[in-house]
């Protein structure tokens, strides 16, 4: 119940925040509406780091307590990362098709270092699909999940540097939105996209964990079930 | 310092072991080597026969020619592992599971060297690049590379060898964590080649070498886990 309402009060949080995205706040003066990108763009990019932060962390705990619940939790997280990842990279590049003229700029460190990010947790949802028992399946992940996180500074770090060595920073960072400088409404907007971003983040996190805990009892019940028919059957015969 | 000194023991005998087996059997360098000369002859053909293009290619072609190559190189090597429940006899000696780790990628370091030296020696002569020029830094950057190929390898080999398709989830799971090794390498290699003009060749070496050392960490401390129900 408690579940349903966070997750009644989020969408309504998202909704408000889409509306003072698109028809409240200013457009930007230079880039105009396609501006507007940049609220739910980098609201699903904070949730994407989130995300593999608690998958990371969770492995951890898996490792160390050997709980099912935590991974649980990190098969939850990983999961909602990717589809903020993804949601992140569709919007850079909506927002990159009017501004930059293409929609892959290799000039923008970002980008590349958010697409490998991608690459490597599919790859770790993947692995979790391809293996049967809990238990293994539970220590794989965690371990890939937990070098994942470790990679992933160092992917940005070089990726940063191999563009950055002779070139000067991009135009229109949408960071430069954070400036101190910038109009109140715009950062206002953001950090409401941010916390209306989170608590959705947070209600799919409990649903995700909810029914991945269903899953593994259902994969835990059916090879009982299993056990327990081939023992009537050698019983029978 | 005795235990360190006993655990380098174990981490050769297990090196020692590969490289025997290697020896007796050539599962993982043979054909490896095959595969990079044909990933070397197919970029020629893609990219050829502009030879000026070719030659400002060279460093990307053979990064790209080792990572591939070195994915069968510590699949191979793995597998031999599986058969006849080898792993499963290596899980039970009594020793540090870290120690196993380092054995096992000193092995695959020792081939991925071998790969690395003869794909550059390949890469000199199809794409008229001149590697004598240069030879120093180039093999600090093979054995950097050819060291980090191995540490994320046999991690990532031994989490997907018991998997049915492990053929693709290895390259899959390796590759995109492969991706700063893969930038500081061919960074290294262009520049050293071009006889650093821009003085960036240390930079990219230290990379590496930060890449390698964080990365061989992280194997030692989670490969135990792999070993016990991985």
């Amino acid at each position: 119940m408690k579940t349903r309402i966070l997750g009644y009060v989020a969408l309504a949080a998202v909704a408000a925040v889409t509306a003072v995205a698109l028809f409240v706040v200013p457009s930007d003066r230079n880039q105009g509406d396609a501006q507007r990108i940049m609220y739910p763009h980098v609201a699903s990019a904070w949730l994407a780091y989130l995300s593999f932060g608690v998958t990371a962390l969770a492995g951890i705990g898996w490792l160390w307590k050997r709980d099912l619940r935590l991974d649980a939790v990190a098969h939850a997280a990983a999961e909602i990362g990717v589809i903020f990842t993804a949601f992140a990279i569709w919007g850079g590049m909506m927002w990159g098709r009017p501004i930059w003229g293409v929609f892959w700029q290799w000039e923008d460190p970002r980008l590349t270092t958010t697409a490998l990010l991608l690459m490597l947790y599919v790859g770790y949802l993947l692995l979790r699909r391809l293996t049967d028992d809990p238990e293994r399946r539970a220590t794989r992940a965690a371990i890939v999940g937990i070098v994942a996180a470790i990679d992933i500074p160092i992917v940005h770090f070089s990726v940063e540097w191999w563009r950055g060595l002779h070139q000067t920073a991009t135009i229109g960072s949408p960071d430069r939105v954070l400036d101190p400088a910038a109009p109140m409404a715009f950062v206002g907007t953001l950090l409401g996209t941010l916390g209306a971003f989170t608590l959705a983040w947070l209600y799919l996190m409990i649903r995700r964990y909810q029914l991945a805990r269903a899953e593994v009892a259902r994969e835990e019940a059916r090879r009982l079930d299993r056990l327990m028919s081939a023992r009537t059957a050698a019983v029978a015969r | 310092m005795s235990t360190l000194r006993a655990e380098a023991r174990i981490a050769l005998a297990v090196a020692r072991k590969d490289a025997l087996a290697e020896l007796r059997g050539r599962h993982a360098t043979v054909s490896t080597l095959f595969f990079a000369a044909v990933v070397l002859l197919l970029f020629g053909l893609a990219l050829g026969p502009d030879a000026a293009r070719l030659a400002a290619a060279a460093p990307g072609l053979l990064w790209l020619a080792v990572v591939f190559a070195g994915i069968l190189a510590v699949n191979r090597l793995h597998l031999l592992e599986t058969d006849d429940g080898a792993l499963e006899q290596l899980a039970l000696y009594p020793v540090a599971r870290r120690a196993i780790y380092v054995g096992k990628a000193l092995g695959g370091f020792a081939v991925m060297l071998l790969l690395g030296v003869l794909v550059l020696g390949a890469v000199g002569v199809l794409f008229a690049v001149d590697v004598a020029k240069a030879w120093l830094p180039l093999l600090v950057t093979v054995v950097l590379g050819a060291a980090g190929v191995a540490a994320v390898g046999t991690f990532y080999a031994g989490v997907t060898v018991r998997l049915r398709a492990r053929e693709a989830m290895l390259p899959l799971l390796m590759l995109p964590v492969l991706a700063p090794l893969l930038l500081g390498a061919v960074k290294a290699s262009a520049a050293a080649l071009a006889g650093d003009p821009f003085d960036e060749l240390g930079a990219w070496l230290q990379l590496l070498v930060a890449f390698d050392v964080i990365m061989i960490v992280a194997g030692m401390a989670t490969y135990g886990y792999l070993l016990e129900d991985g």
